[in-house]
């Protein structure tokens, strides 16, 4: 448990020394600021039109601006994950920095969780960003606070998921690039694979459609904790980190 | 403290290191040589448990790396031929890192760095990011690193590569100051090196083990027969170099007579002795005797390198190995064991 926080610590700080976590956080700050700003333009102008025709239904901020909001923020995670990822075993295979860790005595698992952690601590650092736009909600409307908090859930969840996947696919390279763009595709097929969902019924179709990380998160979005969707993305983790362990081993039997 | 037996490694295609054993005793400075692509490195991961062996055993400090690899990691200090630093880290930062990562912590700790930070001489840099450090620096904060815990055995990977000489003089005056309190392998392919900070030598030639003795013995084994360098003058001209080689082989005990070069009327002889004879008076006898004047004469003594390019087999595919001057450090570790 404490090496695992060591090797957290070291590499939260290496993520905050260098440019990366800086550069990312402000991208996702402008990006996911303009999603917002673009929502609440949005439902500011279907609410007026309402007005205007005498139509007093009562319109739900959570409906129009935070379920929407929500399942972007979960597509525009797939986009920075691969950046978080691509450097954890990359650069330490690069720089032959992996020896040293792999000589002391620590076990491997303490290695992989505790980066795997780093990169999920700053994600969350990151969607800390989008609640300082969601507070605003707060102070100038009433919304329903609970399905925000089961949407982060499905968040950190999800990203928890393809942090797992991408960590292990930079033990698997020496080269940062070679791991982010792999990263990318993989995060990029989970997504889309439900496509197939809209024009095939057959059973490979809903096999791929159920592994698609984006189905799984529709429940978070709407603010309902489903088990069947929390364990999909438990069991992503492990099998991400599970990979990661195994390559790691097949590290010392290839090199 | 290691003992190593039968140990071999096979990659797919090649035998890195083959059937090798020895044993090494507490507190030994142990020099492990060899030219490139040996099995040094290859030997050196598998006791500090960074590679399983195919076959044989590894035991260090009473553990064996197969059965008890946590025990030995604890006991073993490793700095691999790239120093493993992470250079967005400051020295201090990163000293204080690694010993977190071998089981120190505390207040304990904070002082074990500023002991090793005197002792390696980097104390003055603790605040300096790695990334800005000299090369001489780093390979000091590597060193640094690999004795935080105060491990029982040091394992150190060509520690003097890619240094200009007078950090290399500075290293290995750090590796004698540990001597005392470690037991070291040091691996290098550079052979004064050896001679200055080893007692013990163990040699090993394609991933095999060609000797294993100490530094002593082996120039002792080979200094049984005498090297003598000879410089003659000619009194009056030019001399036929031809006739001095026939004159110095007739005299008794020699075994071989080696011209080296003329520079107007003088000449360079280098002559070697059967085993067990002393020729420098009989040699100086006959070149007096016959007319000539006697400039020079001194035995050349076998360096390791002669011994080493003997245990190793042919000139011609040791000789790159065995130049003093080190080329610059491959920038990868792995290079050496493909």
């Amino acid at each position: 448990m404490r090496n695992i926080w060591t090797i957290c610590r070291k590499e939260l700080s290496s993520y905050f020394v260098s440019p990366i976590a800086y550069l990312l956080l402000t991208m996702f700050a402008v990006i996911f600021g303009f999603f917002f700003w673009n929502s609440v333009g949005y439902f500011n102008m279907i609410g007026l039109e309402s007005q205007m025709r005498g139509q007093s239904s009562p319109m739900s901020v959570n409906e129009f601006v935070i379920r929407p909001l929500l399942s972007n923020v979960s597509v525009i995670g797939l986009f920075f994950i691969p950046m978080i990822t691509m450097r954890l075993f990359a650069e330490e295979k690069r720089t032959g920095t992996i020896e040293l860790l792999v000589t002391s005595p620590i076990r491997d698992i303490e290695v992989i969780i505790g980066k795997w952690l780093a990169a999920l601590i700053l994600y969350m650092v990151m969607l800390l960003f989008s609640a300082i736009n969601f507070a605003f909600l707060f102070k100038y409307g009433n919304p329903d606070w609970r399905p925000l908090a089961i949407g982060y859930l499905g968040l950190v969840l999800q990203a928890g998921g393809l942090l797992a996947i991408g960590t292990f696919i930079s033990t698997l390279t020496k080269n940062q690039i070679i791991a982010g763009a792999a990263t990318f595709g993989v995060c990029l097929m989970l997504w889309v694979m439900e496509w197939v969902a809209g024009y095939e019924t057959a059973p490979w179709a809903r096999v791929l459609a159920y592994l698609s990380v984006i189905t799984h998160f529709e429940s978070f979005g709407k603010g309902v904790l489903d088990t069947k969707d929390a364990l999909y993305y438990a069991s992503l983790i492990f099998l991400g980190l599970f990979l990661t362990s195994r390559s790691l081993e097949s590290l010392r039997w290839r090199s | 403290m290691i003992t190593v037996k039968n140990l071999t490694k096979r990659y797919a295609r090649t035998v890195a290191v083959d059937h090798i054993s020895f044993e090494i005793q507490k507190g030994q400075v142990v020099g492990f040589l060899g030219p490139n692509g040996a099995g040094k490195t290859t030997t050196m991961r598998i006791l500090t448990c960074f590679l399983p062996p195919t076959e044989g055993s590894a035991n260090v400090a009473g553990f064996d790396v197969l059965e008890a690899p946590m025990e030995v990691k604890k006991r073993i200090g490793y700095l691999p031929e790239t120093p493993p630093l992470y250079p967005e880290m400051e020295v201090g930062e990163y000293l204080t890192f690694v010993g977190k990562l071998k089981g120190m912590s505390g207040p304990s700790l904070a002082n074990r760095v500023g002991e090793v930070s005197e002792r390696c001489a980097i104390a003055d840099v603790r605040k300096k990011l790695i990334s800005k450090l000299s090369k001489g620096y780093r390979q000091r904060v590597g060193l640094a690193q690999a004795i935080i815990h105060n491990p029982d055995v040091l394992i150190l990977d060509e520690p003097t590569a890619g240094l200009d000489p007078k950090q290399i003089i500075e290293t290995r005056d750090l590796i004698h100051a540990l001597a005392g309190d470690h037991t070291i392998i040091l691996s290098t392919h550079i052979l004064p090196e050896v001679e200055h900070i080893c007692e013990q030598v163990i040699i090993i030639n394609k991933g095999k083990l060609v000797a294993t003795d100490s530094v002593q013995n082996l120039q002792n084994r080979a200094r049984g027969a005498e090297s003598v360098l000879l410089e003659i003058e000619g009194r009056d001209g030019a001399l036929d170099s031809k006739t001095i080689q026939q004159r110095l082989e007739m005299v008794s005990g020699v075994s071989r007579v080696l011209f080296k070069e003329a520079r107007s009327n003088r000449s360079l002889f280098e002559v070697e002795s059967l085993k067990d004879r002393f020729i420098r008076g009989d040699l100086a006898r006959a070149v007096v005797e016959a007319g000539w004047n006697l400039n020079e004469l001194r035995p050349s003594a076998m360096s390791l390198e002669e011994i080493f390019l003997q245990l190793t087999g042919s000139e011609k595919t040791a000789e790159p190995e065995a130049a003093p001057v080190e080329e610059a450090a491959a920038p990868v570790a792995q290079g050496e064991s493909k």
